[in-house]
Formats: structure tokens, sequence, C-alpha cells
């Protein structure tokens, strides 16, 4: 039990309580919160695996701008003060199958058979540095980098289109 | 080093949570926040098979992943906005005017 | 990791938190005494030797301060809120280097003077940076009041608008450091100091922390005077300390980083490099340059801030946006210009980068001179 292996096991406990706090929480508000405490605890784990950059890139665009504009939407909508409305009767239990069906499915692909094997190679001091990341991306992979940020201004243009509101008049 | 059957198994349980919240909750945010999950958990699954066969490939794909996950949680929230400001209501179940 | 390093962090951790408490603590009453004698009077001198004991009493009374809640507010989040806005502005000083490294006598053991240099050092900065938003949004959501939730968005938005001139301004100076690790960007200031080369970048730097702090000039959402003291204004007692000791430590903080990213950091100044004052001599002589350094710079941030007025919240938005963004890219693209003729052609084309970035500079405040004046003529 080294202690790598304890501040996995706990880490991977906040990790899955944090997902089904969100999943549980009667309030959005908490939901919202408990997924940003379990992405923090992806990103450590990022850490763990000698991913420094996807890591501090996953904080930044994930629990530090996804996630507060997550909670603007959650803030302005002002939704908690609608009645819920009944749900289908057979709709929880068949969710609940299907669930246990597609974990069955992961617990067999990992105990029976072997995902990897042998001693996992120590990798070089600069595997996930920025600068290897960097080359990556500015040398082979420049095309789909510039179409990422050509997508990201549609993104933009596209949110703006859709919630603009005309002078006097209702949303376009 | 931590087994990387323990990292694939927490991101098979995450993914499992997420598909859960997917059809289980009816608010959209919480149906959106659930997707992010599982896009969270796939991204845990490449980076880990990343660091055992030494590709960096698989970091640069979790890169434009996270850029692709920012881009449609604008666009689905604007959606959702705009869907509120017409219908005044969230309800998953209300949405259905393009059926039939 | 074994046991040794464990305390050396843990060490390390309550010394710089106890660093920066007191800092926030004697930074308060400097900067009473420096606004008022800017303000021709005195400032607090009773409390002790020239007020040297005002912290100490001000923290008494917020203690002793009747702890109000709002009736529907809720209570988690309430009290979640401050914690999550102070504890952000602490940890940003994790990657900060105070120094070089020395050796304990005792046990023989190198100790380097920071908790953790990690090399993605100015991306950690970064992403903290986006963090801090959580802690406003959440107070003005959780104190139910629809004053206190406008204050909250309003600064939130404010926050997140900078953080993009600032995410260009620290691509300045990894582009000069040439890594992202801020001992790196240290070393690389052995022989010339970054503010000379860029000066322009380490301007707007210090612009948009400020901003980003919500310091004045910029401080509209939350000052006493405007929109009953927006995000914070149901909060009393300590909870409100916290807040108070959120903002005051990230002014810390930020006046340490600007220090290391454009001014040095802890190195002495370059033609004092191989005498008596260099660091390499006498390590302790590190944390003393750099905390003249944030001393110089806290001053400047205090006297802006008594001297400027407010600016107007759609003002300032406007000037995030269509002000600082295109000239921070400007800069970024001069600056990665001449270090790409540097490399290729020799080392005299770096000084195009001062050149032409106060050139850029000029060129922006003329166009905003011309803008602002059609907007008089059209009114």
């Amino acid at each position: 039990m080294t202690p790598d292996l304890i501040a996995f096991f706990v880490l991977a406990l906040i990790a899955i309580a944090a997902a089904l706090g969100m999943l549980l929480g009667r309030n959005v508000v908490y939901s919202a919160l408990f997924l940003v405490l379990n992405f923090g605890t992806v990103a450590v784990f990022y850490i763990l695996l000698d991913a420094p950059f996807i890591a501090l890139t996953q904080v930044s665009v994930y629990a530090g701008a996804i996630m507060v504009l997550f909670l603007f939407v959650i803030m302005l909508l002002g939704t908690e003060t609608l009645p819920v409305s009944k749900a289908l009767p057979w709709q929880r239990p068949l969710a609940f199958v299907l669930a246990l069906i597609l974990a069955g499915e992961a617990g067999y692909l990992l105990f029976f058979r072997k995902v990897t094997s042998g001693t996992i190679p120590q990798p070089v001091q600069t595997f996930g540095s920025p600068q290897a990341v960097g080359q990556a991306l500015f040398n082979q992979y420049l095309l789909p980098f510039e179409v990422t940020s050509v997508l990201l201004l549609i993104a933009m243009v596209g949110a703006i289109v859709l919630t603009i509101k005309e002078k006097g008049g209702q949303g376009k | 080093m931590i087994p990387i059957n323990y990292y694939i198994a927490l991101s098979a349980i995450l993914f499992t949570i997420g598909a859960l919240g997917v059809l289980v909750r009816r608010n959209p945010l919480i149906i959106f926040m659930s997707i992010e999950l599982m896009l969270n958990a796939a991204n845990l699954a490449i980076v880990a098979f990343t660091r055992v066969y030494q590709i960096l490939e698989g970091q640069i794909f979790v890169f434009f992943v996270m850029t692709v996950a920012a881009a449609e949680v604008a666009v689905g929230l604007a959606l959702i906005v705009a869907i509120f400001r017409t219908k005044h209501s969230i309800n998953i179940d209300e949405m259905n005017n393009l059926k039939g | 990791m074994d046991l040794a390093l464990w305390i050396e962090f843990i060490i390390k951790g309550f010394i710089l938190i106890f660093a920066v408490l007191t800092g926030f603590a004697y930074l308060t009453l400097y900067e009473r005494r420096a606004l008022a004698r800017i303000q021709t009077r005195i400032g607090p001198n009773r409390a002790g030797p020239q007020g040297f004991f005002q912290p100490v009493a001000d923290a008494v009374k917020l203690i002793f301060k009747e702890e109000l809640t709002p009736a529907k507010a809720d209570k988690v989040l309430f009290v979640l809120a401050p914690i999550m806005t102070v504890v952000p502005a602490m940890i940003l000083a994790a990657v900060i280097p105070l120094g070089t490294q020395f050796t304990l006598p005792f046990l023989n053991r190198p100790v380097t003077l920071y908790v953790s240099d990690i090399n993605v050092g100015v991306l950690y900065l970064t992403a903290i940076a986006s963090i801090a938003v959580y802690g406003i949004v959440l107070a003005g959501w959780s104190s139910n009041n629809k004053y206190a939730m406008l204050g909250g968005l309003r600064s939130s938005a404010q926050m997140i608008s900078y953080e993009l001139s600032l995410g260009l301004c620290f691509v300045i100076a990894i582009l000069l450091g040439n890594s992202m690790s801020l001992l790196d960007i240290v070393e690389a200031q052995k022989s010339v100091w970054f503010v000379v080369i860029q000066p322009v970048g380490a301007l707007i730097f210090m612009v948009t922390t400020l901003a980003e702090v919500n310091r004045a000039p910029f401080d509209m959402p939350e000052a006493e005077q405007e929109l009953a003291a927006g995000y914070h204004s149901e909060y009393s007692g300590m909870k409100f300390a916290l807040f108070f000791m959120a903002e005051y430590e990230k002014m810390i903080v930020i006046s340490m980083i600007a220090a290391t990213l454009f001014f040095g950091g802890f190195r002495e100044f370059w033609f004092l490099q191989g005498t008596v004052f260099s660091v390499d001599h006498f390590w302790w002589l590190g944390p003393i340059y750099l905390l003249l350094k944030v001393v110089v710079l806290l001053f400047l941030m205090i006297w802006v801030r008594a001297t400027w007025p407010r600016i107007r919240y759609d003002r300032l938005m406007a000037f995030g946006w269509k002000v600082l963004l295109p000239l921070s890219l400007a800069l970024v693209f001069i600056t990665a210009l001449g270090i790409l003729l540097a490399n290729q052609f020799g080392a005299i084309y770096i000084w195009t980068i001062p050149v032409l970035s106060i050139l850029a500079g000029l060129i922006a405040v003329l166009l905003v001179n011309m803008s602002l004046r059609r907007k008089v003529a059209h009114a």
C-alpha cells in the first residue's frame, strides 16, 4: 500500500462522490459545483499521469470557463422555482438496468481481458511538457489547430446569433 | 506506479454515472453537465493510455476534445437560453416541437 | 516521495501562508498610511508606534462583530463563497520563486526557496486566476439580494474579460523567457529585465491585473458607494474580512508575479551581477530584493487608487475588449517577431521589440483619442 496508491484511492473516491453528487443533487447550483470538484480531481489525475499541460488546461478551460458559463446560465435563468414534471414510471428502473449492463460490460473487459501487460515504462522527463505538446501541435497537427480556432469562432458567432434581441422585438 | 486498469475502471465508472445522468434527470442543464462528465471520463481514459504507450498524440487529441467541448457548451447553452425565452420552461419533455 | 520531502513541503507551505497573511495585515496599514499622506492627512497612528498594531485592532474588531446571514440565503454557499475567494489568492504564491537555494547547515540538505517549480508555472497562474471567479459569483448569488447578484455578475464578467489580456501578457513573458517555468524566466532576466525589452507589455500587465483584482480604478462592482457595495454587501464580520483579505492578498501575489515576470524577480539589477550585492553571493538577498520590488509595485497600485476616478462599467468592459485585447495581441506578435529576427540575424534585433511596441501603444492611444472625439462630436 504505497502512498501513491492511497492517494489514488482517496482521489478516486472524491471524484466518484462528486459525480454522484452532481447526479443526485436537488439544487442545480450544487450539481454544478460538484462537477467543478470532479473536474479538479480529474486534473490531479492528469498530473499523476505525466500530463501537466493537459491538467492545467483542464482546470483553465473546463473548471474555469465552461462551468462558469454554466453557473451564469443557471443563475440568470432562475429555473429553480419552476415545477418539476412527472416522469414516465418505467423510465428510471430501465435507466438503472441499462447503466448496470454498461458497467458490467466495462468490468468484463477489464477483468477478463488483459488491457495491458508487463510493466509500464518510465517516460522521458519532457513527455507531457508544454514544449513537447507545442512542438507536436504546431508541426504535425497545425491543420486541426487552425480548424479548431475557426470552430471556436463559429461557436462564438452562433451563440451570439441565437441569443441576440432585435431592437423592440423578441429574439430572432 | 498505479496499474493502468485502475484508471480505466475509474473512467468507466464516471462514464456510467454520466450516462445515468442523461437518462434519468429532466433538467436540460443537468443533462448537459452529464454529457460533459462523459467527455471528461473519455479524456481520462485517453490520457491513461497515452501514458502507457508513450504516444504524445493522445494528449494532443485530448486538447482538441476539450476545445470542441467548450465550443459545444457555448452553443448548447445559447440554445437553452433561446428556448427558455420563447417557451418559459426548460422541461425536457416539452421540447418536442419537431415530433411527428 | 520520502518523509523529508513531505515535511519540507508542509513547512514551506506554512511559512508561505504565514508570510502572505502577515503581508496582508501590514498592507492594510501601508495602504491607509499611503492614501492618507497623498490626501494630506496622517492616517492611523494611534494603535501602537506609528500605527503598528492597527491591523491587530482591525482583526479583533472584525472577529467580535455580529455576523448576519440573510433569511433566505443559501447557507452552505454563503459560507463557502468567502473561502472559495481566499484560497486561490493564497495558493497563487506557491510557484513564485523567492530565491535560489541554500543548504541547511546541520542536515546538509539543499532547500529551494519556492514551494514547487513546475514546468508549467505560468499556466498554473492562469488556471488559478480562472478559479478565482467562482467565489465572487457564488457570493453574489447566495446573498439572495438582487443588487448583490448584479454586483457579483458584473464583477465576474469584468474578471473574465480581463483574463484574456492577462493570458496574452503571460504569453509575452513566456516568449521572452523561452519557458513556462517561473524560475527559468527569472534566470533569463539575468542580463536585462524584461520590462526594458517590452515596456508596454509590462504596463498592460499592471493594468490588467488591477482589473483582475477589482481594484481601483476598476472597482466599480464593489466599491462602497456603488451598488451598495456589490457582491459582498450582505457579508459582515469574519466573512467580510475574508473577502477583504482575498483582495489584498491578490494584490500582494500579483505584485510578486509582476516582479518575477517583468522586473527580474529575486535577482538584483543586472549591473550588480558578480558583485557582493548579487544573489549568487548571499542567498538571503533574494527574498529581500523581491520584497523591495513588491513594496514599490504596491505603492504604485495605492498611488493609482488615490489619484484616478473610477471607470464606468460599460467603459471598463469596452476598454478591456476593444483596446487591451487587440493591443496585447499586437504586442505578442511584435515580441515573437523580435525574437525571430534576433535568432536569425543577431542579438541586436531584440531591440526592435521596445521600438515597435511603443509605436503600437502610441497608435492605440491615438485611435482611442480619435474615437472619443468622434463620440463627443456626435453627442
